[in-house]
C-alpha cells in the first residue's frame, strides 16, 4: 500500500502545493498544465456528480478508482481541495485529508499572516511537516507498492 | 521558523484583558492616524476583512460544520458557533420579517468594549467594533456569499442594544479556472 502523490488547490484553481512520493509514470505535459487538467477534471466531476445523482447528495464526490490507482478527494466550503492518489489497497481516508487541511494547511499557512494566500505555498515548514505526516500514515510504505 | 512538533490545534488561552486592551490600542492608534470617523471605520472593516478570510478556514477546520442550506442556518451558525468559539459570547439572531436575506445579531455582552464607557467627544460616528463587521464579511466571502455587514445599533452611541445587521447579497459564482494571464 502506498501514496503516490498529493495536490492542494485553492478556490480559484491555483495549485497551492504538489508533492510526490511514488510516481512511476509522469503525465508527459508541463506541471502547470497538469495542475490545470487535474483541477478542471475535478470541477467537472463535482458538478456532474451533483447533477446526475439519483438521490439527495450528502458529501458529493469522494473518490474514483482505476485498475491501478485510487484518487481521493476532499473539499472544504471555502473551496480548498485536497487530492491524494494512492494504490488500490487504501480505503476511505477523509479524515486524513481533513487533517492535511486543518492540522497542516490551516495551522501553518492560513494562520501565518506572512504567508500570502492565493499562490503556491513557499513555506518549507509546511512542506516538511506534510511530508513527515504522509510518511507516517499506516498505508504508506517506503517501498513502492 | 520552528514550532513544537506535536502541537494540536486546540484552544490556547491568553489573557482576555490583553486581547481587549490590544484591540483598544489599535482603535486608538487609528483615531490618531485618521481624522474622520468614516476613515477609521473603513480601515477597521478592511482589517477585519483580512482577518475574516483566514479565520473562516480555522473555523471550518475546528468546527466540522455541515453544509448550510439557508441564510437562516448561516446566521445561526455565526452567532451560536463562531461568536462562541472566538469571543465567548452568543448573540441572539433576529430576522427581518419582510426580507428573506436580512438578519441581525443582537449582542448582549461585548468583550471588546469592556473598558470603554462611551465614545470620546468628536468621535460620535465611530463604530468601535467595526472590525467584527469586516471579519464576518470576509468569512462569508470565502464561502461564496457576499453580504453587507454593519452596525445598526451601538450601546456606545446611546442605543439600547448593540446590533450587527447582515444582509446577504448575491451568491458568488465559482470560477472553473483562473483566466490566463
Amino acid at each position: 500500500m502506498t501514496v503516490h502523490n498529493l495536490y492542494l488547490f485553492d478556490r480559484d484553481g491555483v495549485c497551492l502545493h504538489y508533492s510526490e512520493w511514488h510516481r512511476k509514470k509522469q503525465a508527459g505535459i508541463p506541471k502547470e498544465e497538469e495542475y490545470k487538467l487535474m483541477y478542471g477534471m475535478l470541477f467537472s466531476i463535482r458538478s456532474f456528480v451533483s447533477k446526475m445523482s439519483p438521490v439527495d447528495m450528502k458529501d458529493g464526490f469522494l473518490a474514483f478508482q482505476t485498475s491501478r490507482y485510487k484518487l481521493h478527494y476532499y473539499e472544504t466550503p471555502t473551496g480548498v481541495k485536497v487530492v491524494m492518489n494512492t494504490d488500490l489497497g487504501v480505503g476511505p481516508i477523509r479524515d486524513v485529508l481533513h487533517h492535511i487541511y486543518s492540522g497542516l494547511y490551516v495551522e501553518l499557512v492560513v494562520k501565518n499572516p506572512l504567508c500570502p494566500l492565493g499562490q503556491t505555498v513557499q513555506s518549507e515548514l509546511f512542506r516538511s511537516r506534510l511530508d513527515a505526516y504522509v510518511r507516517s500514515l499506516p498505508f504508506f510504505s517506503a517501498r513502492a507498492g | 521558523m520552528s514550532r513544537p512538533g506535536n502541537r494540536r490545534p486546540e484552544c490556547h488561552k491568553i489573557n482576555r484583558d490583553l486581547f481587549v486592551l490590544t484591540y483598544g490600542a489599535l482603535v486608538a492608534q487609528l483615531c490618531k492616524d485618521y481624522e474622520k470617523d468614516e476613515d477609521v471605520n473603513n480601515y477597521l472593516d478592511k482589517m477585519g476583512y483580512g482577518i475574516g478570510i483566514r479565520l473562516v478556514e480555522d473555523f471550518l477546520a475546528r468546527s466540522c460544520v455541515k453544509k448550510c442550506h439557508s441564510y437562516s442556518e448561516i446566521a445561526d451558525l455565526i452567532a451560536q458557533v463562531a461568536f462562541k468559539m472566538y469571543l465567548g459570547i452568543t448573540p441572539s439572531v433576529t430576522r427581518n420579517e419582510s426580507s428573506r436575506n436580512e438578519f441581525s445579531l443582537i449582542l448582549d455582552k461585548n468583550p471588546l468594549v469592556e473598558f470603554v464607557e462611551e465614545l470620546p467627544a468628536g468621535r460620535s460616528s465611530l463604530c468601535y467594533c467595526n472590525l467584527l463587521c469586516g471579519v464576518i464579511r470576509g468569512a462569508l466571502e470565502m464561502i461564496h456569499l457576499t453580504a453587507d455587514v454593519t452596525f445598526l445599533q451601538d450601546r456606545l452611541k446611546g442605543d439600547k442594544v448593540t446590533e450587527i445587521g447582515i444582509t446577504f447579497l448575491k451568491k458568488l459564482e465559482e470560477k472553473k479556472c483562473r483566466r490566463k494571464k
